[in-house]
């Protein structure tokens, strides 16, 4: 029996509201559809405010010799070229307009003496080219981008968990979910679906990512029949927390490199002027996460198995007035005064480059009618992500998401989603409260964290990656069994339920593609596959659902024209 | 527009009390010396109009100095309503006596006394009397004036029949003249209008570096106001006590 | 707990709905530098998997978990168990309806914020903005939207003037708005009126409490109050400026 459930009928659903979702609803409600705004927590919550060191943006406001070329270059040396050099071009072209715009509706960046917006060096960035609110930049993009919807009157569906994409024939025709509030059922019929769901860090055990990132957008585009590309990418921050164990994880902005913070070992050695002579601290997050691995694995580690991060040569009133919530954060949380002593950091999850495959132009993934923007779409990052240039991804290709999306709707009529479907999610959503003597989805969900966080690391084996694999299928049998208990108001355990399930999805999408990458390349480190194989260069792996089963099968990377190509070959 | 909740917060569901230690500790600390404070200033100003004046010393309720022919009362009253109107409505006050004497919160998340009506009767400052405080700025420019005439007798305070001296009294006036400028000019309104007001300061530098001295000192007006209230009842006690013959000065030179 | 952090602690958590509800207690098992939210997620894994409670980054970032610890006003997130002794008390913000154990429905601050005219800008961008003329907005533009001001304003809280005034969380982006060189909308007929900073009588709690230190007080709410009492309770400036006919 069909229990009731509200319909919310959209031109364009929006899944998230961090920066990529709230721009592409802007985008979308600009273009004239009607939109509905989808949040897995309140408005403004979203992982985005955790964002920190700033939006990667040729503006040339410091350094003039900057530009879009040299962005370019950038990105897709940072990425090891396995980036859809299409988006790059796009991305480095689009930036400085979409940062002009967000100042325009409000935003209120950091200034150069001139007046102009100030810009900070950060990790594999020729030139300084992140605008920056001190060390709170995230913040700052999506309160703005938050004023803005609310200025525009987007309807906003705030603590929604959704469930499930229905599908009509070869195209999307609507989500599914639950008020997470009342567990009130609630169906979003819509033309056109933007993800924009973020990444899925919690697969890890220690991330700097917060919980909604279970990648749910991914699992859910992946089960509707979309593909997810280079999910063996996932990045590794050099700098995360350490000590104490509670707070292990947590992210230590980049920016205090940018601002001449300095890596040491316990002997005070600089390795870093060992490992990249030139650029040092910053050299890019893939190479320096491995060089403050190796430090510890070689007994140059600090006293709990880390290295240290010191900024205090720049004296108290310059770290307070540009890094005031890391001096806060490790006052409050380590005991620790970072204008008098050293950090202690090792590398945390930070990242996924992996995610739904998409068009460079449009953001469309390739089921008809759903796109994707912002951590859960993969092409712009490549191999490793540079620190900054996931804020601009998320404008640049939220409004290109939202715009396309908009007009994806205008010239179509509506789908259907068949009433059955509906009747079986519902029955499929409820169901862990009818089992008797389930699994517990907080312990399925830290033993997935643990195999994660031991087999999928930073250096990768296959023996290793095996015995991930294995556990996570393991689980997934588990996992069909989750046990909830209670009401369906606000009840943790029941929305844990999917979580997990969606985080297993994941999981295995990146072991299998992990196994199957036989290389190193960026955040993709191989011990028994040390260096990067040309072969595989030219080659995305994709994760396909083929009869309920994960297949992995590789795509070429079409060739870069030769002008694209010419720069990135100058200068490397 | 209609906002959801118009009325009648929140819980149904009383909240187990609460365990914040002695959080009644300071409003208690403020009643008992605003109060004897109080007490002292109208004893000074109305009760015991002599005495306050000792040589070339001057107490600092009462000046300036105004003698009238036909006024039977304390020259004080005429002038001390000022200063003590400027306390009243300053910004810092409000929060000490609101939460001291009106129990308006008595404390931060503490809950406060009365009925649901009386607590839904709550107006703030928004209707008579309470929002003539309002008026804070125009009791400002007269503490000023009085600040200005209190400097010149601080600087009397050390002429000594017409030579230059020093005595303990010259050294009471002139720490209470800094203070109470301190007190004055770390004044929220005074703030404003020299520069809060404005919205680009690059465009009026001069004013913009006032803001910033004014802001400078901004956050310790409360402590201002509480060791300027001390070092007024100190000097019209150290007047009056050398009037009296109590004490003598101790001169220095 | 002994000294390196290891041992275990004893909550007493609210438990509760709408209709009723009361503080049961709960052992968990610490780690040094663990906060009230680590435990709270303890007793979710390990002994009752409904109790809700929200959170977002464990950061002191995005301003979810809010709620009042031994009574006072706080981020779950940053309130350490090694502060505490004896049992510690986690109950729900009280100024909120109460959905279920430490959640409440905070609806009332996005309703009011709707009403707030937003950025108008003076000129087309890029801007040239100095540093100086920005300051301050950034200060208030530090908020994390945790609601802690807005629940313990006793306006608020206490006096229930929920349709009377927007709270402190609004007076801090109303000056923000205000205080922003090219913004050229005035609201201070809207403070005034239906936002009601007069209803501030500037007790200060929102500013003791702020978990970003914002001066709620003092640099938001009493330059506002200054600013509308330039245009309704200054008869001299309205004065001088019908002799110099400035405005």
């Amino acid at each position: 029996m069909i229990e009731p459930f509200e319909t919310r009928p959209h031109d364009v659903l929006v899944l998230g509201a961090g920066g990529a979702g709230l721009r592409a609803a802007i985008a979308a409600k600009d273009a004239g559809a009607d939109v509905g705004l989808v949040c897995k927590s309140l408005l403004g919550k979203a992982h985005t405010v955790m964002a920190e060191g700033g939006i990667a943006s040729s503006l040339a406001n410091v350094d003039p010799q900057d530009g879009w070329q040299v962005h370019f270059a950038d990105t897709m040396r940072g990425g090891k070229n396995l980036n859809n050099w299409h988006m790059v071009e796009l991305f480095a072209k689009e930036a400085p307009e979409r940062v002009y715009e967000l100042e325009y509706w409000g935003a209120v960046f950091d200034r150069t003496p001139e007046g102009k917006i100030m810009q900070r060096a950060f990790g594999g960035h020729t030139y300084r080219r992140l605008c920056h609110v001190g060390d709170r930049t995230g913040l700052e993009l999506i309160r703005t981008l938050q004023e803005r919807v609310v200025a525009l009157g987007i309807p906003v569906y705030m603590e929604v968990t959704a469930t499930t994409l229905f599908t009509d024939g070869d195209r999307v025709a609507g989500a599914f979910g639950y008020f997470r509030k009342d567990g009130r059922f609630v169906l979003f019929p819509a033309k056109a679906i933007v993800l924009a769901t973020g990444g899925w860090g919690k697969l890890y055990k220690y991330t700097s990512m917060s919980w909604e990132s279970t990648g749910d957008g991914a699992a859910l585009a992946y089960r509707a029949g979309a593909l997810l590309q280079d999910m063996e990418m996932v990045q590794f921050h050099p700098t995360g927390m350490l000590w104490p164990p509670g707070v292990r994880g947590l992210l230590v902005t980049e920016g205090v490199r940018g601002e001449g913070g300095i890596l040491k070992n316990s002997k005070g050695e600089r390795f870093m002027e060992r490992i990249d002579p030139v650029r040092k601290d910053l050299a890019t997050r893939d190479v320096v996460a491995r060089a403050i691995a190796t430090e510890v694995a070689e007994g140059r580690g600090s006293p709990h198995g880390g290295v240290f991060l010191d900024i205090s040569h720049r004296g108290a009133d310059f770290i307070k007035r540009k890094l005031p919530n890391m001096y806060d954060q490790f006052e409050s949380l380590a005991n620790v005064d970072i204008t008098k002593e050293p950090m202690e950091v090792y590398p945390t999850n930070h990242y996924t480059m992996g995610g739904v495959r998409v068009d460079a132009e449009t953001g469309s993934s390739t089921l008809d009618g759903l796109f994707a923007a912002g951590e859960v779409a993969c092409g712009l990052h490549g191999a490793n992500r540079l620190g900054g240039n996931s804020l601009s991804d998320l404008l640049v290709f939220g409004k290109r998401a939202g715009d396309a999306a908009a007009s994806f709707a205008k010239q179509r009529a509506a789908a259907t989603v068949p009433e059955a479907a509906v009747a079986d999610e519902q029955r499929r959503v409820c169901e862990p409260f009818s089992r008797e003597d389930g699994e517990n989805p907080f312990t399925l969900h830290r033993e997935l964290q643990e195999t994660m966080q031991q087999n999928v690391g930073i250096f990768r084996v296959e023996s290793e990656l095996r015995t991930a694999l294995n556990d996570i299928l393991t689980l997934q049998r588990r996992a069909k069994n989750v046990r909830a208990s209670g009401s369906q108001i606000y009840n943790p355990g029941w929305h844990a339920c999917f979580d997990v399930q969606n985080m297993l999805t994941l999981a295995e999408a990146i072991v299998r593609s992990a196994i199957e990458r036989k290389e190193s390349r960026g955040g993709h480190w191989r011990t028994d596959y040390p260096k990067p194989d040309p072969e595989y260069g030219g080659k995305n792996l994709v994760a396909t659902r083929k009869d309920g089963a994960m297949r992995i099968s590789t795509l070429p990377i079409p060739r870069m024209p030769t002008e694209l190509a010419a720069l990135v070959v100058e200068k490397t | 527009m209609a906002v959801q909740h118009t009325s009648a917060p929140a819980h149904s569901v009383a909240q187990a009390p609460i365990a914040q230690p002695l959080w009644w500790l300071q409003p208690l600390t403020v009643v008992a010396v605003l109060g004897g404070f109080s007490g002292y200033a109208f004893w000074s100003v109305v009760v015991a109009p002599s005495g306050y004046e000792f040589g070339n010393y001057l107490s600092p309720f009462y000046s300036p100095l105004i003698q009238l022919g036909f006024w039977p009362f304390s020259p004080a009253i005429l002038i001390a309503g000022f200063p003590l109107l400027f306390r009243a409505t300053c910004y810092y006050y409000r929060k000490a006596y609101y939460r001291s004497f009106f129990w308006d919160p008595p404390s931060c998340a503490i809950a406060e006394l009365g009925s649901a009506k009386s607590k839904a009767a709550y107006r703030g400052e928004s209707r008579f009397p309470l929002v003539l405080l309002n008026f804070h700025r125009f009791f400002l420019y007269a503490a000023l004036v009085v600040v200005a005439f209190l400097w010149v007798d601080a600087a009397r305070g050390f002429i000594f029949d017409g030579r230059l001296g020093l005595g303990l009294g010259s050294i009471v006036l002139l720490v209470n003249v800094v203070l109470l400028t301190a007190y004055t000019f770390s004044c929220h309104s005074l703030r404003h209008l020299v520069g809060g007001g404005l919205d680009c300061f690059s465009c009026s530098r001069a004013r913009y570096s006032f803001w910033q001295m004014l802001s400078r000192i901004n956050p310790n007006h409360g402590m201002f106001a509480w060791f300027s209230l001390f070092s007024v009842v100190a000097a019209d006690l150290y007047v009056r006590l050398l009037s009296a013959g109590i004490l003598t000065d101790l001169r220095f030179f | 707990m002994n000294e390196s952090g290891q041992g275990s602690a004893t909550l007493r958590v609210f438990r509760g709905d709408a209709t009723g509800g009361e503080g049961r207690e709960y052992r968990v098992e610490t780690l040094p530098g663990m906060v009230v939210l680590d435990a709270l997620h303890q007793i979710q894994a390990e002994q009752d998997q409904t109790l809700a409670v929200r959170w977002n980054c464990k950061a002191a970032r995005c301003g979810s978990c809010s709620a009042e610890v031994n009574g006072r006003p706080r981020l779950l997130c940053k309130a350490r168990l090694d502060e505490f002794v004896g049992t510690i008390d986690v109950q729900p913000m009280k100024t909120f309806p109460l959905i279920k154990d430490l959640v409440t429905d905070v609806s009332f601050n996005y309703e009011v914020n709707k009403r707030i005219q937003p950025f108008t800008p003076r000129e087309p961008g890029p801007f040239r903005i100095m540093q100086e003329d920005v300051d301050r907005v950034q200060e208030f533009r530090k908020c994390i939207e945790c609601f802690l001001c807005q629940d313990v304003c006793h306006v608020l809280r206490e006096h229930g003037q929920y349709s009377a005034y927007f709270g402190p969380r609004y007076m801090v982006r109303m000056a923000a708005l205000e205080m922003h060189p090219l913004d050229m909308a005035d609201r201070r007929e809207q403070l005034h009126g239906d936002a009601g900073v007069q209803y501030c009588n500037i007790t200060k709690c929102c500013e003791e409490l702020c978990p970003e230190h914002i001066h709620i007080t003092d640099n938001a709410i009493i330059p506002l109050k200054e600013r509308v009492a330039d245009v309704r309770w200054d008869p001299l400036r309205w004065a001088i400026q019908r002799v110099t006919g400035k405005s």
